[in-house]
């Protein structure tokens, strides 16, 4: 699952900055990256918005949509009760429907991930095995205001306990800060954390809390110094932040992915996390994917939606699209 | 299954209810032209859309003189609040019968409809409720106080955007006082008899706006007409030309809207990826049928070859197909002819040496299509980079300093439009500056807005469109009488009359005719 040998990383950052990753040498590589244009960027993300998915395509998408959903629970009152109830939904989304896909994973917080291993118990495993995953987030997340030994902690917890992909924030204040080499350190540092006993590696899924970093210019920096610093996904938010996805800063960070897969040939994923809560929104994304980075990024190792209440609002499309009429509220299950 | 593959979506015809044949509208009624009718047809599929009336010089001259009889009796002795209220309520009814007009647009014209949609009615209500602004309000138009109208105007548009092109057009004329005699393009007449339609569904007084459809003869005829006081022409510079020639000296105002081959000039820090979407907005907008399409890519060495890859990799998403399918991006050639001329001039340009490459879609069996192309290793010699191909074809040059930009930028004989595309502020404003180009956008293109004054330099024409700068095409000082405000109002007839005998006397090819009358 791990995109890359870790050896191979710090090797391979020193190589295409040309230095070490330090402040000066990452501010020289990230600074001198193109511009984003915002207008432009939204106009094309609006663009994109206007695709019309219909019938078959839009059968497709929906099903699609599930299989790449992290269903997601992270409150302060999260329960064992809380997590089952999660899983149960993950496995089996339409109580009316067995043949309706599971979703990716289940996304919780680090205590939570022993519940969640074994209430999924046989089917946890990898998406592409039609198993679900589970995610945890850590390093102090949301505000990734701790030590770095607290973020490693956290880390190595969930990973020991099962988790099979961590959700980590960057530190933001040294980001803009301009400390980007502490930046890039913490990320490697956790990379190295998600390593198992048996020398595999938990998927590493770099939250950038796109709507603390404010400008696209900073999001295409903060999106270049994960993936650099060894991120196997890149994320847009931690969803306690407002504005958490939206389409322009998606279709950025897919463009990232797509210009890094064209410099080194590696795929990196993209989650958008947060406020897409219907189906219509989940398909602009498909969309945006597709015509971004291709098809292919269209799995559960290459793209993710962080969300909780879009599940919803896609199985009353799905059984619309079935049935020919609206069920409602009352024919899908609260979990 | 690919996902890509969008299933289709196409924009029901169901809103349209077209009748089998138009007349001409003259006015405010439908009626049979004398000329011969021709067929208006699908260019996406050939297939027959209706049959339309062609005016003869006679059928013109019932147009002008209806449009000579409102103005004299009704529209400039209406306030200017009153003709503002007529242009809101046009404005409010393209609004409402928006998806009607996109879906006739994109039959007639072949254009995708998600640009009639999005792009072309909404501008056409923008226009009409821009103006309808000013109708009230000319004493503030930088002309003075009390500018006069011109009296009927005369007005040739061409096939590329057929709706929006009569709005920027009527709207101005209207708001100004003047009336109108318009000839839509013989290719594209559909959206204007709809537009008829609504106005006269908006009660506009009889003969203040004619619509008449034909092909070069009844634009050549109306422009000749003795009794028009203003011509406004949108097409080629060919065409352009020639109604210079005819009309210098007879008095008629002239605006001409003419040619382009605007250069789109990206520096080596432009937000990448942004210049890209820029570069294809630019020129594969509307099949590249714009007049201010940036048709020539200026695109700094140092950067030519990532740009040019990225370029081609965007330009293999873009969908070319059904113009009413939602998700189409490149719609169908306008017509034969057009497709002809695309041919010809990309075969000039393969012969010439440039570097051919076109995107990988498949083309419809029927109906007239052309990929989207882009021509490297374009040198400033090749008639590539330098003549209107008005076509999805792209030419692509290269420059190594911001002067040579500009160098290259302003070699042409047009000078329509430019584009700039850099990250650096400064340099946005210190290029423009040197451009002579009517319209430049920086790190945008193809964006309008009834505010702004469009028009321009050189071959590319004469007179400005839009915006208060636009109005002036339409009015004159209040203090340059032949015909002050005050005799118009009182004695309309009378000074326009004496007006045209001083035209007649000047130009004494034309006393048959009018004697005749």
């Amino acid at each position: 699952m791990s995109r890359t040998a870790l050896q191979t990383l710090p090797e391979r950052a020193v190589e295409l900055l040309g230095g070490e990753p330090d402040d000066t040498t990452l501010r020289r590589y990230l600074h001198g990256l193109a511009g984003v244009d915002a207008v432009g960027l939204e106009q094309r993300a609006a663009g994109l918005g206007t695709r019309s998915i219909k019938t078959t395509s839009k059968a497709w998408a929906l099903d699609k949509i599930i299989e790449l959903i992290d269903l997601t629970t992270l409150e302060g009152a999260d329960t064992p009760g809380k997590v089952r109830s999660l899983v149960a939904k993950a496995l089996n989304p339409d109580a009316a429907d067995p043949t309706c896909p599971r979703v990716a994973a289940v996304c919780v917080y680090g205590d939570m991930v022993p519940h969640a291993v074994a209430a999924l118990g046989a089917a946890h495993g990898d998406p592409d095995d039609g198993l679900v995953s589970v995610a945890a987030v850590a390093t102090a997340f949301p505000s990734g205001r701790a030590s770095l030994e607290i973020k490693l902690a956290d880390t190595a917890d969930a990973v020991a306990d099962g988790a099979d992909e961590i959700d980590m924030v960057i530190d933001r204040g040294a980001f803009l800060a301009g400390r980007y080499g502490l930046v890039f350190d913490q990320i490697a540092r956790v990379k190295q954390a998600c390593r198992r006993a048996d020398g595999s590696y938990a998927s590493l899924k770099v939250i950038l809390e796109t709507g603390e970093l404010t400008t696209y210019d900073n999001i295409k920096r903060a999106s270049w110094l994960s993936i650099l610093a060894g991120g196997d996904f890149i994320k847009t938010s931690t969803g306690k932040v407002q504005p958490a996805a939206t389409l322009p800063t998606t279709l950025l960070m897919l463009e990232v992915v797509r210009d890094w897969h064209r410099a080194t040939g590696e795929k990196i994923g993209v989650k958008p996390a947060g406020g897409i809560r219907t189906s219509k929104d989940a398909i602009k994304y498909l969309v945006t994917v597709a015509e971004t980075v291709g098809e292919e990024w269209l799995q559960p190792h290459l793209f993710r939606y962080g969300a909780s209440s879009l599940l919803n609002d896609v199985l009353l499309q799905r059984q619309k699209l079935r049935t020919g009429a609206y069920s409602g509220a009352d024919y899908v299950t609260i979990d | 299954m690919s996902f890509l593959e969008y299933a289709p979506a196409p924009e029901s015809r169901a809103i349209l209810n077209l009748r089998d044949a138009y007349g001409l509208f003259i006015d405010g009624e439908f009626v049979d032209g004398t000329g011969e009718s021709f067929a208006t047809i699908s260019p996406a599929d050939e297939t027959h859309i209706a049959t339309i009336s062609s005016a003869s010089e006679a059928d013109v001259d019932r147009a002008v003189a209806a449009a000579r009889r409102a103005y004299d009796k009704t529209w400039s002795k209406m306030s200017g609040r009153d003709r503002g209220k007529y242009l809101f309520r046009i404005a409010r009814l393209v609004q409402e019968r928006a998806r009607e007009l996109a879906v006739a647009e994109s039959l007639d014209n072949g254009k995708p409809i998600k640009e009639s949609r999005d792009v072309d009615v909404p501008l056409v209500a923008a226009w009409f409720f821009y103006y309808a602004g000013w109708a009230d309000k000319l004493d503030y138009a930088g002309l003075g106080a009390d500018p006069r109208a011109l009296g009927v105007a005369g007005q040739v548009i061409p096939w590329n955007f057929p709706l929006l092109m009569l709005a920027w057009k009527i709207a101005p004329a209207l708001a100004a006082g003047n009336t109108v005699v318009i000839k839509p393009a013989e290719t594209t007449p559909l959206s204007a008899l709809v537009f008829a339609e609504i106005l006269q569904q908006a009660d506009l007084p009889p003969g203040v706006v004619n619509i008449v459809t034909g092909a070069g003869a009844t634009g050549a005829a109306l422009v000749a007409h003795p009794d028009v006081d203003k011509v406004a022409f949108t097409g080629s510079t060919g065409v352009g030309r020639a109604i210079a020639k005819e009309t210098a000296g007879s008095g008629k105002k002239l605006t001409l809207e003419l040619g382009g081959k605007a250069a789109n000039i990206v520096f080596d820090d432009a937000p990448i990826d942004q210049a890209i979407e820029g570069i294809v907005n630019g020129i594969f907008f509307n099949q590249g049928h714009v007049c201010c399409a940036g048709s020539r890519l200026l695109v700094q060495e140092n950067v030519h070859d990532e740009v040019i890859a990225r370029l081609k990799d965007r330009l293999s998403t873009l969908r070319l197909g059904d113009p009413l399918d939602k998700n189409t991006d490149i719609g169908a050639i306008n017509s034969r002819e057009q497709l002809d001329r695309i041919r010809a001039l990309s075969k000039i340009g393969e012969e010439e040496g440039a570097e051919r490459w076109t995107a990988d879609c498949v083309i419809p069996e029927n109906g007239f299509w052309f990929a989207p192309t882009i021509f490297t290793n374009v040198q400033a010699s090749h008639r590539i980079a330098r003549e209107e191909i008005f076509g999805p074809v792209l030419s692509v040059l290269t420059f190594r300093t911001p002067a040579e930009a500009i160098a290259k930028a302003n070699n042409t004989p047009y000078g329509l439009s430019a584009g700039i595309w850099t990250d650096k502020g400064s340099r946005i404003l210190a290029v423009a500056d040197r451009l002579r180009a009517g319209v430049i956008w920086a790190n945008t293109f193809n964006r309008f807005d009834p505010s702004s004054p469009f028009g321009g330099y050189k071959e590319s024409g004469y007179g400005r469109e839009g915006g208060r700068h636009g109005l002036a095409a339409y009015l004159a000082p209040g203090s340059s009488a032949p015909r002050s405000r005050q005799t118009a109002l009182t004695a309309g007839a009378t000074a326009s009359a004496s007006a045209r005998a001083t035209r007649s006397a000047k130009k004494p090819a034309l006393s048959k005719k009018e004697a005749k009358r």
